[in-house]
């Protein structure tokens, strides 16, 4: 037992001041989070369910167990990120349990442009895919949408993690014994056909789902022949005479249902077995963590101080407590699961990154999860750090980090920058799941050190014309590039592109990963294999 | 003394039975059917044999098979409970020629009050009061008219050999005699074979009071006081209690005097009933004598404290009665309130099924429950449906009846309908409050007595519902996984569980947990779980005990007992498709089919009756339409939910 002590004092003005700060943060994600659950708005939302079909986020509460939790991954996605409003890129996603399994659910939002696929709907679609695909979980796609979005047919198409990835993945995971369920809830179109005809049990709703290469107007255009769509590929075509689907619905409701049973009767492998414990809950309250992290990344604080309150019992094992301190590696548990907790405590030093490389390993050895609470504005910089190979010392935490086959979670609590990012697993690494909160910003350096860079070499050329520059003139030229940085590394930027999977409540994070780790322990672990490190 | 007796009967009489056996050192056999295969009474006796089928005419009714289980295990005496043989000379006589003892009367004392109308002249010449009455053989139904003229309306009709209630009709006036003449004799003719019928005076308000008589063979007769039964469904009672309210010490007196008369005019031996209608000037009317055990006999037992059915094998072994007339005293007020499985907002309906949640409040001086059943035990067609009884005693008639108001609501059953919420409102009806009874009383406060909740009652109980069973969703293991605790956990959203519940319409209902609480924002309700009993309410404590049954939820309270489901909008398609089938509502027996295939049939006409626990059920058509196929056939027995017929419904449209 190594019960953590915290040294917080929640009357401290400071920390009253950074509660408050991290409040506002977190009350304007939830905001946008309620907004962007509302879909395609009130109007689309009551024209879709007018036609007897369900929304979106409906059908995934229908199709959950009561109450089961939904870890909803790409939330923001194409947040602000095109002209067009698409919240959710018109699809949700996220882990829930059906019939007391953990599945990826897949739902298009047919009332977000009608469901079609943007790029980032592409991208998130794949993400969901591939969390799937590590973490073995089943697969359902509920499916109401209009295909690729047309305009943008060059970035959804043609390349390799474009849309027909989808299928791909579809076919290699069922090789790989993940199921492929797909409930055809409305339009299914085109390549879209392709994601019921590929899984391995599909279902199709009356009078609303359809499946067909082409549509009733293509059809027209090329053949001339008239037809209706249910007529062409709706639910008694497909599963009386195509065989294209598998089950008939009477409706939402009664499809979602047969996808519950269809789940129970999956005969899953046990879960991936880990020495777990009874859960305890942290010894001191989460919400502590507004008030010790706030919103300025430029406070330091102890990261003991969060562990404490994400941890189980607030039991952290520090593993080389005294080495290299500026990286807090130790064993700990989180809903009972055995984690390896990595996490940041200052800059990057040689030792550091050798202590993480060493961590890493370990974890990897004894097949327990990596936890990293990414806080990080690089590795020391300087004539001497140089000479001691810290850019060796940094790659050997990358390539454990790289190679490491255990569940790695990475959470940005704070900043990510840099060559930081790579070694505390940024999204580059693979990790399982990637949070973010809402606090944290991330970047290749801090906007005032890019700004700083850009106007050394903008002042160094100046001074070697001969030119002088004015420190109003520098500070002009700085202030758009501290800006652009400040933007661009913003949550809501980084989520809208899918550089991870969330953004969250900071004092949700032991909910999360505990949700995580019991959603990734489907999957085996793996053996880890080393790439060579340089010594 | 017994050696060993061999206990007749089924269900809490049986049990009853065995425990007074027991304890006085007697050992008991047991009897049952393939649907008691498991019951209690099987359990608690030292031996049990099988002795057929399920329905009563092939086990329990079989007096051979009876008898051959008695001599298979040795027993000396056979007791025959209520019901089944215990008045069928036949099978005392069967008895007593296999040389065992019957626990009841003389045989000529059974036969001498098995027909009522032979009964009645007994009774008139040992000076007992009678109703007015025609009780000869001439059965022409101008006769009879002509005696119901004579005696004056009202009057009633009643078959000879009856019992229970059938056959028998109240005329009012000349105009209603000849039609209510035809249905009370085809009811009897049915039921007991036999269609002969009585006229007597029909009194209004009467009570019905009777005296427990017991006499041994020595020539010792005694009276333990009286039970009011009055308050009756359909001639079933339904609350009895003991002493008679209000009975004055005189008419008592007379009563339990022409009472012995009565058992002395037949030679009786044993525990017998004297059944008497008291009116308003408590003028009383021998009715019947019943010659066996009553159900209610508890109510007497707690106001005596003497063990009857102790009483019984005692004399039946050719011991004297214990006690002499004087030495009966009478102490406090007893209740007992019969728990039966049916539906008294439908016309009491029996109920079928699995007795899936039961519990009853703890036993003590002043409870007692008389129960044959234990939690997952079946309530089956086969047999009446009583659960349990409820017996209360208190030191005044107040008292035991607040007591009864508690049982009943601490006695929590489940899986099919009671009639306890329906027991307990007529325990707190003003009128029975102040024993102002007559066998009248459902009739004249029939509606006062079915429960509606008001909307601000049914919003609680749902919400309550609701609170439980999100209680119950939570694993609270320790090693549970966090998809099982974190319940109604969703990214950046309020944690929160929705369900929908119905009772007639589907309400949706959304909860939020907060520390211990549920918190229902919508209409600030916060509720938390204290244990299986008690809940609290925005600071206020109540009862809230929720059974989850195959049937969906049930809520007991203080206000009663309350049922709901969770809304299923896929229960609901199948529900319409099954439009235009009709089904058996519960096991029976078809008794008659109105249409055939072909015919044109208009909503709401009758289509086949069938009869079921004793009571008839008509199957009408929901809609307009076209007989397709009629399935069954008079005397078929038919399982529950049984297609019986196929409708095509018209087109609404033609």
């Amino acid at each position: 037992m190594a019960i953590l002590t915290s040294k917080v004092n929640p009357r401290d003005e400071a920390f009253l001041a950074n509660a408050e700060a991290m409040r506002e943060v977190v009350a304007d994600l939830q905001t946008k989070a309620e907004q962007i659950k509302q879909g395609g708005g009130k109007s689309y939302q009551e024209r879709h369910v007018s036609r007897g079909k369900l929304l979106a986020r409906d059908r995934i509460q229908r199709l959950l167990d009561p109450g089961s939790p939904f870890l909803e991954i790409g939330q923001f996605a194409a947040w602000d990120v095109y002209d067009d409003y698409v919240p959710c890129a018109g699809v949700v996603a996220g882990i829930g349990r059906v019939s007391g399994v953990e599945c990826m659910i897949v739902a298009n939002d047919a009332t977000v442009k009608g469901g079609t696929y943007y790029p980032l709907t592409v991208k998130k679609h794949l993400r969901a895919q591939e969390i799937a695909e590590r973490c073995h979980l089943p697969c359902i796609y509920l499916v109401d949408s209009g295909g690729a979005n047309l305009p943008r047919q060059d970035e959804v198409f043609p390349d390799r993690d474009h849309f027909g990835r989808i299928f791909f993945n579809q076919a290699n995971m069922s090789a790989k014994g993940i199921p492929q369920i797909a409930v055809v809830m409305g339009l299914c179109t085109a390549g879209g056909a392709y994601v019921p005809a590929m899984a391995d049990e599909s279902i199709i709703v009356k009078e609303q789902g359809t499946i067909f290469l082409a549509g009733p107007p293509l059809v027209k255009a090329a053949t001339g022949e008239e037809v209706s769509a249910e007529e062409l590929g709706g639910a008694d075509v497909h599963t009386r005479i195509s065989g294209v689907a598998d089950h008939f619905a009477i409706n939402d409701e009664h499809a979602l249902d047969l996808a519950r049973k269809a789940v129970s009767r999956l005969n899953r492998p046990k879960k991936t077995e880990l020495d777990r414990q009874a859960t305890k809950a942290p010894r001191y309250p989460v919400e502590d963590i507004y008030g010790i992290v706030g919103t300025d990344l430029r406070k330091p604080y102890d990261v003991r101080e969060v562990i404490a309150r994400v941890v189980d019992d607030s039991d952290f094992d520090e593993f080389k407590q005294n080495y290299g301190n500026t990286l807090v590696t130790g064993f700990a548990r989180i809903h009972g699961y055995p984690v390896g907790i990595v996490a940041n405590n200052g800059i990057l030093f040689s030792e550091s990154a050798q202590k993480g490389a060493h961590f890493i390993e370990l974890c990897a050895q004894r097949k327990i999860p990596l936890v990293f609470l990414q806080n990080i504005t690089g590795f020391m910089v300087g004539k001497k750090y140089e000479a001691e190979g810290i850019a060796k010392h940094g790659a050997k935490m990358v390539t454990a980090v790289s190679c490491a086959k255990v569940p790695k979670f990475t959470v940005l609590i704070g900043g990510s920058y840099g060559a930081g990012n790579y070694g505390m697993c940024g999204r580059a690494y693979d990790p399982t799941l990637m949070f973010m909160w809402p606090n944290a910003r991330i970047s290749v350096m801090g906007g005032e050190q890019a700004a700083g860079v850009m106007a050394q070499v903008t002042r160094d050329g100046k001074t070697r014309k001969g030119e002088s520059w004015s420190d109003e003139d520098e500070a002009a030229f700085k202030k758009p590039i501290v800006d652009t940085y400040e933007h661009q590394g913003h949550p809501y930027y980084a989520s809208g592109r899918l550089w991870d999977d969330g953004i969250i409540d900071p004092a949700e994070t032991r909910t999360i990963l505990g949700l995580s780790l019991a959603a990734a322990l489907n999957a085996p672990i793996e053996e880890t294999r080393f790439g060579v490190f340089r010594m | 003394m017994l050696t060993k007796v061999l206990i007749a009967n089924r269900g809490e009489i049986a049990c009853r039975i065995i425990a007074s056996a027991k304890e006085m050192g007697i050992q008991t056999v047991a009897v049952y059917s393939d649907a008691d295969r498991h019951a209690q009474h099987v359990l608690l006796a030292d031996e049990a044999i099988h002795i057929g089928p399920s329905p009563s005419g092939e086990s329990y009714l079989r007096a051979d098979k009876i008898i051959e289980a008695a001599r298979t295990t040795g027993a000396d005496a056979v007791h025959p409970g209520y019901g089944f043989l215990s008045e069928n000379e036949g099978f005392a006589q069967a008895l007593q020629q296999a040389g065992l003892i019957f626990v009841g009367p003389p045989i000529p004392a059974i036969t001498a009050m098995g027909s009522k109308s032979a009964a009645k002249t007994i009774m008139a010449k040992a000076g007992v009061p009678l109703v007015p009455g025609y009780h000869g053989d001439d059965q022409s139904d101008s006769l009879l008219a002509a005696e119901a003229e004579k005696i004056g309306y009202p009057v009633l009709l009643k078959a000879a050999y009856g019992g229970g209630g059938k056959g028998m009709r109240i005329v009012n006036q000349a105009n209603e005699f000849d039609e209510a003449l035809a249905s009370a004799r085809r009811e009897a003719k049915a039921a007991f074979s036999n269609d002969k019928m009585l006229v007597e005076k029909y009194i209004r308000q009467p009570r019905h009071v009777e005296i427990q008589v017991f006499c041994d063979s020595h020539g010792n007769a005694l009276y333990l006081a009286e039970r009011d039964c009055s308050v009756q469904r359909r001639h079933q009672k339904v609350i009895e209690e003991a002493p008679a309210p209000g009975l004055s010490d005189e008419t008592r007196k007379a009563m339990g005097e022409a009472a012995v008369r009565a058992a002395q005019a037949i030679d009786y031996e044993g525990a017998g009933t004297v059944e008497f209608l008291l009116d308003a000037d408590e003028n009383f009317y021998f009715m019947e004598m019943n010659t066996r055990l009553q159900v209610e006999h508890p109510v007497t037992e707690m106001i005596t404290g003497i063990d009857l059915v102790n009483w019984q094998l005692r004399v039946a072994a050719g011991e004297a009665l214990p006690l002499s007339q004087e030495d009966v005293e009478i102490d406090g007020h007893a209740f007992e309130a019969r728990i039966y499985a049916e539906d008294a907002s439908d016309n009491f309906m029996p109920s079928t099924g699995t007795l899936e949640y039961v519990k009853f409040p703890p036993q003590d001086a002043y409870i007692r429950v008389d129960s044959g059943v234990i939690q997952g035990n079946q309530v089956s067609t086969f047999y009446d449906p009583m659960i349990a009884k409820l017996i209360v005693w208190g030191e005044t008639r107040e008292e035991a009846l607040s007591r009864l108001k508690i049982a009943l609501r601490d006695t929590r059953i489940s899986g099919l309908t009671t009639n306890i919420d329906y027991l307990h409102a007529i325990a707190r009806h003003p009128e029975f409050a102040a024993a102002n009874v007559s066998t009248h009383f459902i009739e004249d406060h029939g509606d006062a007595l079915t429960q509606q909740w008001t909307d601000e009652q049914q919003s609680l109980m749902l919400r309550l519902v609701a609170a439980r069973v999100l209680e119950q969703r939570r694993n609270t293991s320790d090693f549970a996984e966090p998809w099982e605790t974190e319940l109604g956990w969703q990214t950046n959203a309020r944690n929160q569980q929705s369900l929908q519940l119905s009772v007639t319409e589907p309400v949706s209902l959304t909860f939020t947990r907060t520390g211990d609480n549920w918190l229902e924002p919508d209409s600030h309700t916060s509720i938390r779980i204290i244990d299986e009993r008690m809940v609290d309410v925005n600071g206020r404590r109540m009862h809230a005990e929720l059974a989850v049954t195959q049937h969906g939820y049930t809520l007991f309270t203080q206000q009663g007992r309350f049922d709901c489901h969770a809304f299923d909008p896929l229960a609901e398609l199948a529900h319409e498709e099954q439009a235009g089938t009709m089904t058996a509502p519960m096991n029976g027996t078809i008794v008659a089919v109105s249409v055939a295939a072909g015919d044109a049939v208009k909503s709401g006409q009758a289509l086949i009756v069938m009869e079921a626990m004793k009571m008839e059920y008509t199957i009408r058509a929901p809609l307009d339409g076209v007989v397709e196929q009629v399935f069954f056939g008079v005397g078929d027995l038919v399982s529950d939910g049984a297609e019986l017929v196929a409708l095509a419904i018209a087109d609404s449209d033609a």
